[in-house]
């Protein structure tokens, strides 16, 4: 299992896209972290007079880290389009099936690896707002809660993709599902602001509950939510796989 | 137990459609089991089913005494598998690959080195160790493919129409490897070329729609192929009924008014009795020739009488 994580990280640095999707959501975010401190510059006189005004982790890592998970929803299905669609194409799953391993540490293999390049995006990410404690004092709490949210947004976001690219051949179509996919379960609470009778559509997005968590708060029912999303989407790849040998 | 691999009732549907029916067959150690049989006999389904990528329908496999369905992992510790399109990471050296290929068939960390080397030799890959895998030719492809399989030394090692779609050199040079492999291990390898089971197999099994025909030692398939009839020429030929009446001749047809296929009991060729009948009985005899069965009347033959049974 961890020597195929170490395969599947190793072969995804060697193509530019991980690389490119490095380097580009860097080059946006920094350019938005910037554009929200200028914004606090700009309005920090103001706030200061104002008691219980947000702060610095408030106004600028906040909107960064909110920004960040658009983005990630955005560039996510590209990581993961070639999981496994991209192995069927090239006709190498043998290798795997055939080895002494079991489609549990195959997935499992896949998944680590490609959520260890979304942890170390994370990390990038998170060391931008965490230079601004060279200047000013931060709320820690409220920026590991942040973390924490993105971590498992981007878990959910991995394992959704990883189902959507063991059903298909083509990368291109396992990209566009996926994205489809993680927009729907996006925006699906709008749904949820018009109609009392819709607490499910609300508990089911995954916007909702990244942004209880921006504000700070920790619940364990979030933590659950995308546990229990990270677990539907890998045992549904297991699933999967072990059923293209059946039929 | 001598046997390292082992099917019984192999089975395998398409929905209503049976690929492959009931094969039973072994593979003992040191021999080379090679199928035999048309595109679309279902020897791929087969390969696939002994290699643990498909499950069959009905049957079981045994692998080295671990059984393929109850016990995967065990069981596919032993064996070796090259699809007809090798599976490789066209982004990887040769090296960093076989090196993968040693992590995921569980060779200890201490062995590894040895392991990749030792098969990067027997394969024939030191001078292409470092380049990256999509920029080699399809024969050393090809030969990645083998190393992976073999990397482990697995029992049995199971190749599915190793040579396709290589030029002749390289055919030539994959055979001599497989040549070199069967020396160390059991192979199972499928074909729809005479010669290279001739070449290379101990045992056949010829299949078709999925119907195991015929089941042999290559030594049995060398007996099929034998001719049992002579092509004949004679310009001034006795009546038919006096061929009929030589020696082990059981048929005689005539092809044209000078021409004929004299069909005899193995063993027992006409060809001197004829010629000389032709000296004394001024035949004028201008052409004999045995008459070479090729893959397809063998084949023919072996259908035809499968459905005579």
């Amino acid at each position: 299992m961890f020597a195929l994580a170490k395969n599947e990280l190793y072969r995804l640095f060697l193509s530019p896209l991980a690389w490119i999707i490095l380097a580009l959501s860097q080059l946006i975010l920094a350019y938005l972290f910037l554009s929200h401190i200028d914004y606090f510059i700009q309005v920090q006189g103001r706030l200061s007079a104002i008691p219980g005004a947000p702060g610095v982790t408030q106004s600028i890592a906040i909107p960064l880290f909110s920004n960040a998970a658009t983005l990630l929803l955005l560039i996510s299905p590209l990581i993961t389009m070639r999981l496994i669609a991209e192995e069927r194409r090239n006709e190498s799953l043998p290798l795997l099936l055939s080895a002494p391993l079991s489609i549990v540490d195959i997935v499992l293999g896949k998944y680590l690896a490609t959520y260890a390049f979304f942890l170390l995006l994370l990390l990038l990410i998170s060391l931008m707002p965490l230079s601004l404690a060279v200047a000013s004092p931060l709320d820690y709490r409220l920026l590991a809660a942040a973390i924490l949210g993105l971590s498992l947004l981007l878990a959910s976001f991995t394992a959704i993709g990883l189902y959507l690219s063991s059903l298909t051949k083509q990368p291109a179509i396992a990209a566009m599902t996926t994205f489809a996919s993680l927009f729907l379960l996006w925006i699906i609470d709008w749904a949820g602001t018009n109609a009392d009778s819709s607490g499910l559509f609300s508990w089911l997005s995954l916007l909702r509950h990244y942004q209880r968590l921006l504000q700070g708060e920790v619940h364990s029912s979030d933590i659950a939510y995308y546990l229990i999303i990270v677990a539907t989407f890998l045992i549904l790849t297991i699933r999967r796989l072990d059923s293209e040998r059946l039929n | 137990m001598s046997e390292l691999l082992y099917a019984k009732g192999l089975s395998r549907f398409y929905g209503e459609q049976a690929v492959v029916k009931e094969l039973n067959f072994s593979v003992k150690k040191g021999e080379v089991l090679g199928f035999l049989g048309p595109n679309g006999a279902g020897k791929s389904t087969t390969m696939k089913m002994l290699s643990g990528n498909l499950s069959p329908s009905q049957g079981e496999i045994i692998i080295n005494g671990y059984d393929l369905l109850a016990e995967p992992k065990q069981a596919k510790a032993h064996i070796g598998y090259l699809p007809e399109t090798p599976p490789l990471y066209k982004e990887l050296t040769v090296a960093e690959f076989l090196s993968f290929s040693a992590d995921i068939n569980k060779i200890p960390r201490s062995a590894k080195k040895k392991a990749v080397e030792s098969v990067i030799e027997r394969c024939g890959l030191t001078e292409v160790t470092k380049r990256l895998i999509g920029n080699l030719s399809k024969g050393f492809q090809q030969r990645v493919g083998i190393a992976q399989a073999i990397i482990h030394s697995p029992a049995v090692v199971i190749l599915d129409e190793p040579t396709s779609g290589l030029d002749p050199i390289q055919i030539r040079e994959i055979r001599q490897l497989i040549r070199d492999i069967a020396n160390e291990h059991s192979v199972i390898l499928s074909t729809h070329i005479l010669p290279e089971v001739q070449m290379l197999c101990d045992q056949v099994q010829i299949i078709n729609k999925g119907q195991l025909l015929f089941s042999d030692t290559i030594a049995g398939l060398r007996q099929q192929m034998q001719s049992s009839s002579l092509l004949v020429t004679l310009l001034a030929p006795p009546d038919v009924s006096i061929l009929t009446a030589l020696p082990a001749v059981n048929l005689v047809e005539q092809i044209s008014p000078s021409q004929f296929r004299i069909h005899y009991s193995p063993d027992n060729d006409p060809s001197e009795a004829i010629v000389s009948l032709s000296v004394t009985q001024q035949w004028q005899l201008r052409h004999l020739s045995s008459e070479q069965h090729s893959l397809e009347d063998v084949f023919m033959k072996i259908i035809q009488n499968e459905q005579e049974h």
